[in-house]
């Protein structure tokens, strides 16, 4: 299924070095017609639709269409994704809606500080098994091992 | 393009982490936590974006690797033997326990890790983890893999002008040291957005770029053909550099077929386990169970409960051959058992809700595409069934599969006979000295999922630190003609194509060179027919082994042939270059095992059966020198 961006919609996110869809496809895939300020999506059939282009789209100008392989037309998943959910509307090619609301963090954006309320590290302890924050986060006394 | 002459860049650092996904980022947390006070440089290189970058891009809807230790879970605490007992039975009998049992003593930190950074965990009223199996955890996992990311940018970012993530560059090759052979130091790529050829030099290198999709070929051909189970981003390059660098693989005839939502993969653990969902074949038959005179041949593993995969996968192979295939998950029929179960009518419509929300979570948190299609197909899954199907094989070394490198355990677990390959004795190292790998580029150590590969990742992250701290006095040693053959080599098809795109009136078909996407559909098609893929019905043997290794050699020397008319096609010729290595690996190794281990992975027409006496791993090694390849019998030892 792969992405595409609808013309109308699409500014190509207003000439900065690259688009939010090319940041953020892991796969290459979209790139920015200089010329006509739009983004495309390359090479549709190494699209794994895994929607983070369309997610992030500030100008919600992408979408995705169902691989022509095996997906009968008319359907869509369209998200709409904020700072601790996600809202989907299913559209059915018989037309039915569905909606649905999912969690996505608990904390705010940028906040997953890895060292904090950590001791910082110390070297001595390299030689020894124990990982940041090890045994106290994994609820033991001590790490497990196996006697020889 | 015709006299493209890109710069390059060369990075000096102290510590190299190649790959930023679950691993990587795992790496890169606990990494700069070791190096910080030692002030090591930490540089972090991705092909693409580390907030979605690798398999978990999309997200997940389960933690599958948790023990629950602190007894906080809803049901079954568990402790490390009980699953390496569980990973040993359910890959027939060959693993590496010690590997297994390290993860499996430390994953319960990277979960609670995940929780504290923000990541929304299934609860109960009493704040326990909800359990749906006997080591899955449920999660709200949209964001998993931004959230991970972020913790590992802002571990780097701690470390101020010794810490650096550089993105969108694609590794092609490690460095050799040319004073020690056996010891790399450092790593070239390309950019695929800059004029820029990076040179990587550093004390050590954490190489865990993934498994690798698109080796076999993928059931869908058109637009489709993207739509593998693992993301077709997957590579081989883990493989491909470890093997190329002189490093041993292990289990690479082991690949993963996962059994699935027909055409999109959508994923079945949560339908089977916390939903109970049945599943049968064409004629309402449980496929399941359906065929116990066959599966006696696998006894022991046939007998261990959970019935090992590769087993279950051939309950489903079996079913096919009988002709009684669609397979059906029956979403309606829980609907079904819940209305039977409850008798009040408000809590039945609101168990029906829960579980329509719960159902629709687990594909649109991980596999949209399952979602798409229930509604092109006007399926409601509370009230109709969905076909099931066995994907494409898949090299994988952290889910039900056992690919990745022959590495080092650590010394409190690592029996004798494994001990002996690694004098140096760094927890996660291959027999290459300054190489490291984790997540799916550690072999012989299923079943990590994302929270093991992460938690892999971070034993790595501080193994390597304790390397570069034992090497403080080691400098990288390469030579500038070095540097400039690699370059050449890495530009070549772009070099090629312009040098000969005019030959023709139109440069798609050209006698003269192949193109990335032609040499790939070379290569999925020659795996496909003669090593096991769906096309056989994952049958394969040693005549047609042999027949497909002589093709493959061939399609290997067209790897000079490859030519590319931009970056992005120089992108997808190096992933090309780089499964064709995984490929070689793989038919190397099966014509090398004599019995049919893993039947419902692969299985030999000629060596129908599981062989007891045929209890050992194959290694598989690569000479550069003399181009020769070698398979090692590497003996299965306990721990428990």
């Amino acid at each position: 299924m792969p992405s595409y961006v609808i013309t109308e919609k699409c500014d190509g996110c207003k000439g900065q070095d690259k688009t939010a869809c090319m940041y953020i496809c892991p796969n290459d895939l979209m790139v920015l017609d200089k010329e006509r300020m739009k983004a495309y999506n390359q090479e549709p059939n190494h699209c794994w639709e895994c929607y983070c282009c369309v997610k992030l789209c500030p100008q919600q100008a992408m979408d995705v269409r169902g691989y022509s392989d095996f997906m009968p037309l008319g359907a869509a998943s369209t998200p709409l994704r904020g700072t601790e959910d996600i809202m989907w509307t299913i559209t059915y090619r018989d037309g039915r809606i569905k909606r649905f609301k999912y969690a996505t963090r608990t904390t705010p954006e940028g906040s997953a500080k890895a060292f904090a309320d950590f001791p910082d590290a110390n070297v001595g302890d390299l030689n020894n098994n124990l990982l940041l924050g090890e045994p106290d986060l994994l609820g033991v006394d001590e790490l497990p091992t196996i006697k020889k | 393009m015709k006299d493209y002459a890109p710069e390059t860049v060369v990075v000096d650092t102290d510590i190299l982490i190649l790959g930023g996904g679950m691993s990587g980022c795992g790496c890169a947390v606990e990494a700069s936590y070791w190096a910080k006070p030692l002030g090591f440089k930490v540089t972090l290189v991705d092909k693409a974006a580390i907030d979605r970058s690798g398999p978990v891009a999309m997200g997940l809807s389960a933690i599958n690797t948790y023990m629950g230790m602190d007894g906080k879970v809803t049901m079954n605490p568990r402790r490390p033997e009980r699953f390496v007992e569980y990973v040993t039975n359910d890959q027939m009998g060959l693993m590496r326990q010690d590997l297994v049992y390290d993860v499996a003593r430390h994953v319960d930190s990277s979960v609670k890790l995940f929780e504290k950074w923000g990541l929304p965990i299934w609860k109960d009223d009493a704040g326990n983890y909800v359990k749906s199996g006997e080591w899955q955890v449920m999660i709200s996992g949209e964001s998993y893999k931004i959230i991970v990311a972020e913790a590992a940018k802002n571990a780097i970012a701690s470390l101020g002008d010794k810490g650096q993530i550089i993105e969108r560059v694609y590794i092609t090759h490690l460095l050799k040291d040319e004073k020690e052979p056996n010891r790399v130091c450092g790593a070239v790529g390309f950019s695929n957005r800059e004029d820029k050829f990076y040179v990587f030099k550093a004390k050590v290198v954490y190489c865990a770029m993934g498994g690798a999709v698109h080796v076999f070929r993928p059931r869908s051909q058109g637009e489709g053909f993207g739509r593998s189970w693992m993301p077709p981003f997957v590579n081989g390059t883990t493989y491909a550099l470890i093997l190329q660098a002189g490093g041993e693989l292990t289990q690479m005839d082991n690949t993963f077929v996962p059994p699935r939502f027909k055409d999109t993969y959508g994923p079945v653990g949560t339908f089977f386990l916390l939903f109970k969902t049945p599943a049968t074949n064409a004629y309402d038959e449980a496929y399941v169970g359906g065929y116990p005179e066959e599966l006696a041949k696998w006894a022991p593993y046939a007998d261990a409960n959970p019935t090992p995969t590769p087993l279950r996968n051939y309950e489903m192979i079996l079913c096919a051959k009988e002709g009684k295939t669609p397979y059906w998950m029956h979403t309606e029929r829980v609907t079904e058992r819940f209305k039977k179960e409850i008798t009040d009518a408000k809590e039945l419509k609101k168990k029906l809700k829960e579980y329509e929300s719960e159902a629709w979570e687990d594909f649109l948190d991980m596999t949209i595409a399952g979602a798409t299609n229930w509604a092109a197909h006007n399926i409601d899954p509370l009230e109709q069934p969905s076909e099931l199907q066995l994907s494409d094989p898949v090299f994988i070394g952290s889910h039900a599969g056992s690919c990745g490198a022959w590495v080092c355990g650590p010394e409190d677990l690592m029996p004798a006979e494994y001990a002996a390959d690694f004098p140096l004795k760094y927890n996660l190292m291959t027999g290459v000295t300054g190489l490291f790998t984790g997540g799916c580029g550690v072999g012989a150590c299923a079943h990590k999922f994302s929270s093991g590969s992460h938690v892999q990742g971070r034993i790595a992250g501080k193994s390597i630190v304790k390397f570069a701290n034992d090497n403080k006095a080691f400098t990288p040693t390469v030579s500038d003609a070095t540097i400039a053959k690699l370059k050449e080599a890495v530009y070549k098809p772009i070099k090629l194509y312009y040098e000969k795109c005019n030959y023709t009136t139109a440069p798609e078909v050209n006698p003269n060179y192949i193109s990335p996407q032609g040499f790939l559909f070379r290569l999925q098609k020659i795996m496909g027919e003669y090593a096991g893929g769906w096309e056989t019905g994952y049958g394969t043997s040693d005549k047609m082994l042999e027949v497909g290794l002589t093709k493959l050699a061939m399609c290997g020397e067209d790897i000079e042939k490859l030519a590319a008319k931009n970056l992005h096609e120089l992108l997808r010729a190096w992933e090309s270059i780089h499964r064709y290595w995984v490929a070689e690996a793989c038919m190397r190794t099966r014509l090398a095992r004599k019995e049919s281990r893993w039947p419902g992975y692969y299985y030999k027409f000629d060596y129908l059966k599981l062989d007891l006496s045929k209890n050992f791993m194959l290694n598989v090694k690569y000479n550069v020198d003399t181009k020769e390849w070698q398979v090692i019998e590497k003996p299965m030892v306990s721990i428990i």
